[in-house]
C-alpha cells in the first residue's frame, strides 16, 4: 500500500509498487487528463507535476512518490471553472485532437509557476520533450504566452484584493 | 377562421403548392461537386440509391436520418463522418443551427455509430464537410420549410407570411409555435428533395463565423474525452503480443509465467495471434511482456534493400494507370528532368490505437476510433464470423487520426479478446513499439518530372511518372485486419486493384493545375506490397505535389523567372491565381528579392486533388550550414476552400498541415533490415519538436460566399512541404531530391 497525494488529497493506493504513476492515476483514481503515449519517456503526454516539476509519469514508479505533491491537469480547474492555464487553450482554441494537449499544459505549468512572462526561446526550450502530431504548436505556443499573461493579471489583482 | 387548402409535405418541397412559388430555389446540386462515392477510400464501403441529391443524401435520403427534433425543441444531429481532430462536430452543428433557424446550444450530435448513424463510408480525403456538411445543409433547409409548411397549416396563414426564427416559426401578428409543437410522428420521415430552399450568406448569423469548438472544454480539463478513456465497470484490460517481423508465424508459447502473475484473467492464442486479459492494465502489461519473452518466432527475411528503396520500388512488377494523355506534337526546346524519392512514413498519432469490445447476449459492440464504422462492423463480423446484425461499431475519438492508422485492426484485437471474456467489457491499447511498427505505413515513393521548354522556359511539353502501391487497404473484407491474418484459420487480405479516379490515390495531384499545352502523366501501379502500406493524410498527394513544385522552381531557375512569377504564368484559373497572389503579398514576396545568407524563401501551390480546396504557401528558413539544423523563421499560407463554415477550424487545419508536413519533409522515413522494421519509437522516428517551430505560420481565407463548400483538411500538406523545399535549396543552394531533407544530406549539400 502507498499513500499518494493527488491534486491536493492523499490517497491510499492498492497496487505494485513497480506500477508507473501514470496506471495509478488513469485506472486507480480514475483521472482521464494524464495520458498513455509511448511508455519510455519519450514523447510527454503523460507529464504531471511532482512538488512542481513537470515528470514524466509512465516511467515513475509509485513508490518514488510518496510524500510528494502530484497534480494533474484535473488539479488546474473544471469545467465549469477552468484555471488560467485551461482558459487560455480554451481562447486560443489550442488543439487539434487533444490528446497531447493535457501533456503540454502541465509541462507549461512547471514553467510559468516559476516564470510567468517566460520568453518565446525559454518556452520553446522547456516545451522540447513534448510531442505533438497533429501540427498545433503555434496554438500551444500562443496559449502558453496567454496562459502566463492571464496569471500574472490574476497575480496582481489578487494582490491588489490583498 | 378559413381554412386553407391542405398543402401536403411532399407537394411543398416538389414546389407544386402555392406556397414554393414565392421561393426562389436555386439548385442545392451546386453544394456538392463530387460526392461520397468519387472518394477512392469509399469505393467498396458505400452505394448511392440516390444519385441526384446533394452531398451525403445521396445515400442515405431520408430527412430523418440526419436531423430529430423532440417535443421540447431540442435537435438531434446525426453525422456518419467521425471527429478526428478537425472538429466536424462543431462545424456540422454550425450548419444545421444555420439553416434549421435554431440556436446552436439546442442542437446535440450522434457521431457514427452502426445502430444509430447514416453510412457515409469512411471520414477521409477531406470530405466531411464537403458530404455531411452539404446533406446537413440541405436536410436542415428542408426541415425548416416542412415546419413552416405545418405552422402554416396551424395557423391558418400561407407560408410565405411565416419565418422561422430561434427555433420557432413566427406569424407577422407575433403569434410563435416552436419546433417541439409543430413535430409529429413522421412529419420528417421522408426523403430529401433535389433542391433545397438555402439560406444566402449574405443572411448568416452561424455559418462563416469562428465558433470555439464544443470538444475542447472538456480536453484541456480532464473530462472522458476518447476511447482510450473508457473505463465501465467490469473492464478488463487487453494487451497484444506482436511478432517480432511481418513475415514471422508462431512455433511456441509458453503461457505459464504470465499466467501466474496477479490479476491475469487469461491469455489467448489463436494462431500467430496471442493477447492477454487482466484486471489491470500495468499487470497486462507486464503478462504481454512475459509472453513476448516465452514465444518462440519462426522469421523470414521478406523485407527489401532500405538503401536501395527507389531502385527496388522501380523494378517491381507494375502495371500502368494512365492518369492524363494529352499528348500534342511540340516544337523541340531543351528538356530538363528531375527524379524524387520518398520512404515509407507514419501517421505515428500521439496516442497508440485503442479500443473497447464487449461480447454479450452474442453481439460484439465495439467502441473504436476508425474512420468507418459501417466497413469495420462487415469486416469484424466476417472475422469472427457471425452476422452483420451481431457486430456494432460506435465511433470513439482517438488520439489524431490522419488516415488508415492501427485503429481498424485494434478494433479488431479488442473484438477477438472480448470473445474469451463474454460479459465483460476488454479494453486494448497497443504499446507504442506495437503502433510504430504495425499501422500501415504511407508507401514509398518514386516520381520523375520530365519538362520540354520553349526560349523563354516556359513549358511546352509535361510528363509525369510515379512509382507507388494502392494508398488503400482499407477493410474491405477481414483479410485486412491485421490480426486475421494471424488465426489459425488465416484471412488474406484483398488484392490492391488500380483505379485511376477523379479523386486520385496515389496519383493524387499527380497531374499539375498548370495550363501546360502539353502533358502525360502515368502511375507505375505496384500491387506487391513488402511493407504493408495505406492511406496517409493526402495519399499521394504530398509526394507529387512536393516533386512537382520543386521541379517548377528548378524549372523557374533554369528560364532566370521568379518562382512566383513562373507559377502564374502557367495559370489560368483564377482562383488558383488568387491565392498565389495572396500568399505572396502577404508575405512580402518579391521577385528577384535576395535572401540574408543561409536563408531562404521557397514558394509552393496546388488545388487539393484539383477539386477541393486550394492553398499557397511562401516560407522563410534558416539553414545551419555546418550542423545542416533548418530553422523555419516565417509562413503565409492563402485558402480558398470554398464558403466557410468555420473559419477558426480551417486556419487550424491548414496550420497544422504545414507544420505536419514539416515533420514529414525534414525527419520522416521508416528504417527496416531485411526481416524487421527497425524503427520502433521516437528516438528511432523522430519527428518535429519546439525547436523547429516557424515564430508564426499565417492563414488568410479567401471569402468565397454561396460557392460549394472544399474539402480543406488535407490541402496544406503538399504545399507545405514543397515551400519549406523550395526555401531550403535557396539557402544551401543545392536541391536534394530524395526526402527527408535530413541533417546529414544538408551536411553533404553543403560540403560542410
Amino acid at each position: 500500500m502507498v499513500t499518494l497525494s493527488v491534486n491536493g488529497q492523499s490517497h491510499a493506493i492498492d497496487a505494485e509498487p513497480d506500477t508507473p504513476l501514470l496506471y495509478v492515476l488513469r485506472d486507480d483514481l480514475k483521472l482521464h487528463g494524464a495520458k498513455y503515449g509511448c511508455g519510455l519517456g519519450q514523447c510527454g503526454s503523460c507529464t504531471v507535476l511532482v512538488d512542481g516539476e513537470a515528470v514524466l509519469s509512465c516511467v515513475t514508479p509509485i513508490l518514488l512518490l510518496e510524500g510528494r505533491q502530484i497534480t494533474t491537469v484535473e488539479g488546474l480547474g473544471t469545467i465549469e471553472a477552468p484555471g488560467p492555464m485551461q482558459q487560455a487553450f480554451i481562447e486560443e482554441q489550442a488543439a487539434q485532437c487533444g490528446y497531447c494537449i493535457p501533456g503540454m499544459m502541465m509541462r507549461a505549468q512547471a514553467l510559468l509557476q516559476k516564470d510567468p512572462s517566460a520568453s518565446d526561446d525559454a518556452i520553446r526550450a522547456h516545451m522540447e520533450p513534448n510531442l505533438c502530431r497533429c501540427g498545433t504548436h503555434m496554438r500551444i505556443m500562443a496559449a502558453i504566452k496567454r496562459a502566463g499573461a492571464l496569471m500574472q493579471t490574476a497575480s496582481t489583482s489578487t494582490e491588489r484584493a490583498g | 377562421m378559413g381554412a386553407l387548402p391542405d398543402i401536403s409535405r411532399r407537394s411543398v418541397l416538389l414546389g407544386s403548392g402555392a406556397l414554393v412559388l414565392s421561393f426562389s430555389l436555386r439548385p442545392a446540386g451546386a453544394q456538392t461537386i463530387t460526392s461520397p462515392g468519387d472518394e477512392t477510400q469509399n469505393f467498396q464501403a458505400i452505394a448511392e440509391p440516390a444519385p441526384e441529391l446533394p452531398g451525403s443524401l445521396k445515400t442515405n435520403p431520408n430527412l430523418d436520418s440526419w436531423i430529430r427534433i423532440d417535443a421540447t425543441g431540442k435537435g438531434t444531429i446525426f453525422t456518419g463522418k467521425a471527429e478526428l481532430g478537425q472538429g466536424i462536430k462543431t462545424a456540422v452543428l454550425q450548419v444545421a443551427a444555420e439553416e434549421l433557424e435554431m440556436p446552436f446550444e439546442q442542437l446535440s450530435l450522434v457521431g457514427p455509430d452502426t445502430s444509430e448513424s447514416p453510412n457515409e463510408g469512411y471520414t477521409a480525403g477531406s470530405h466531411s464537410v464537403q458530404d455531411s456538411g452539404t446533406a446537413i445543409r440541405n436536410a436542415a433547409a428542408q426541415v425548416r420549410d416542412i415546419l413552416i409548411a405545418q405552422a402554416a397549416q396551424r395557423l391558418s396563414l400561407p407560408a410565405e407570411q411565416l419565418k422561422a426564427e430561434a427555433g420557432a416559426v413566427v406569424a407577422p401578428d407575433g403569434r410563435r409555435l416552436g419546433y417541439g409543437e409543430l413535430v409529429a410522428a413522421d412529419l420528417l420521415h421522408v426523403e430529401a428533395q433535389p433542391t433545397s430552399r438555402l439560406k444566402p450568406s449574405a443572411a448568416f448569423r452561424e455559418m462563416g463565423k469562428p465558433r470555439q469548438r464544443i470538444d475542447i472544454p472538456g480536453k484541456v480539463t480532464g473530462g472522458a474525452a476518447y476511447v482510450q478513456d473508457m473505463r465501465p465497470d467490469g473492464m478488463l484490460h487487453g494487451r497484444v503480443v506482436r511478432p517480432p517481423s511481418p513475415g514471422a508465424r508462431l512455433r511456441k508459447l509458453d503461457t505459464a509465467p504470465a499466467e501466474a502473475l496477479p490479476g491475469v484473467v487469461k491469455v489467448v492464442r489463436n494462431g500467430s495471434f496471442v493477447g492477454v486479459l487482466a484486471e489491470k492494465e500495468w499487470q497486462a502489461i507486464k503478462a504481454m511482456r512475459l509472453l513476448a519473452a516465452g514465444a518462440e518466432w519462426e522469421e523470414r527475411p521478406t523485407l527489401p534493400k532500405a538503401a536501395e528503396l527507389p531502385a527496388v520500388l522501380m523494378a517491381m512488377p507494375h502495371e500502368d494507370g494512365i492518369v492524363a494523355d494529352d499528348r500534342k506534337p511540340v516544337a523541340g526546346g531543351k528538356t530538363h528532368e528531375a527524379t524524387f524519392t520518398r520512404p515509407y512514413q507514419i501517421h505515428g498519432s500521439i496516442g497508440p490505437s485503442c479500443a473497447l469490445a464487449h461480447l454479450d447476449n452474442g453481439t460484439t459492440t465495439v467502441w473504436t476510433h476508425t474512420q468507418g464504422v459501417y466497413p469495420d462492423q462487415k469486416a469484424i463480423a466476417e472475422m469472427l464470423g457471425v452476422p452483420v446484425t451481431q457486430v456494432r461499431c460506435i465511433h470513439a475519438e482517438g488520439s489524431g487520426c490522419y488516415g488508415h492508422n492501427g485503429a481498424d485492426d485494434a478494433a479488431a484485437d479488442a473484438a477477438l479478446l472480448a470473445q474469451a471474456a463474454p460479459g465483460r467489457p476488454v479494453r486494448l491499447q497497443w504499446m507504442r513499439e506495437q503502433e510504430h511498427a504495425w499501422e500501415p505505413f504511407s508507401p514509398g515513393m518514386v516520381t520523375k518530372a520530365r519538362a520540354t521548354v520553349d526560349d523563354k522556359g516556359t513549358v511546352v511539353d509535361w510528363n509525369y511518372e510515379l512509382w507507388s502501391n494502392s494508398h488503400n487497404s482499407r477493410p474491405g473484407s477481414a483479410g485486412n485486419l491485421l490480426p486475421a491474418q494471424w488465426l489459425e484459420n488465416a484471412f488474406q487480405p484483398d488484392a490492391p486493384k488500380l483505379q485511376i479516379t477523379k479523386e486520385g490515390n496515389g496519383d493524387r495531384n499527380s497531374n499539375p493545375l498548370y495550363a501546360f499545352p502539353s502533358r502525360h502523366v502515368v502511375w507505375h501501379f505496384l500491387p506487391e506490397m513488402p511493407l504493408r502500406v495505406s492511406a496517409l493524410r493526402g495519399l499521394g498527394a504530398y509526394m507529387n505535389v512536393f516533386s512537382i513544385e520543386n521541379f517548377m522552381d528548378d524549372l523557374a531557375v533554369a528560364a532566370k523567372a521568379d518562382p512566383v512569377e513562373y507559377r502564374l504564368r502557367h495559370l489560368q484559373d483564377p482562383r488558383a491565381r488568387d491565392v498565389v497572389t495572396k500568399a505572396a503579398e502577404r508575405f512580402g514576396w518579391k521577385a528577384g528579392q535576395a535572401a540574408p545568407e543561409n536563408h531562404g524563401y521557397g514558394f509552393a501551390f496546388a488545388r487539393y486533388k484539383n477539386l477541393a480546396a486550394y492553398c499557397a504557401v511562401a516560407m522563410e528558413v534558416m539553414v545551419e550550414p555546418e550542423t545542416g539544423r533548418v530553422r523555419m523563421l516565417r509562413a503565409n499560407a492563402a485558402v480558398d476552400a470554398g464558403e466557410i463554415v468555420n473559419p477558426n477550424g480551417i486556419a487550424n487545419q491548414v496550420q497544422g498541415g504545414i507544420i505536419q508536413a514539416a515533420s514529414w519533409t525534414l525527419y520522416e522515413g521508416v528504417s527496416f533490415d531485411d526481416t524487421r522494421v527497425t524503427s520502433v519509437d521516437w528516438s528511432t522516428y523522430p519527428i518535429l519538436r519546439f525547436d523547429t517551430l516557424p515564430d508564426r505560420v499565417d492563414v488568410d481565407i479567401i471569402p468565397r460566399p454561396d460557392q460549394p463548400f472544399l474539402g480543406a483538411g488535407e490541402c496544406s500538406q503538399g504545399p507545405g512541404g514543397a515551400a519549406l523545399a523550395n526555401a531550403i535549396t535557396q539557402a544551401i543552394g543545392r536541391r536534394i531530391y530524395d526526402l527527408p531533407l535530413s541533417r546529414d544530406k544538408i551536411r553533404a549539400a553543403t560540403g560542410a
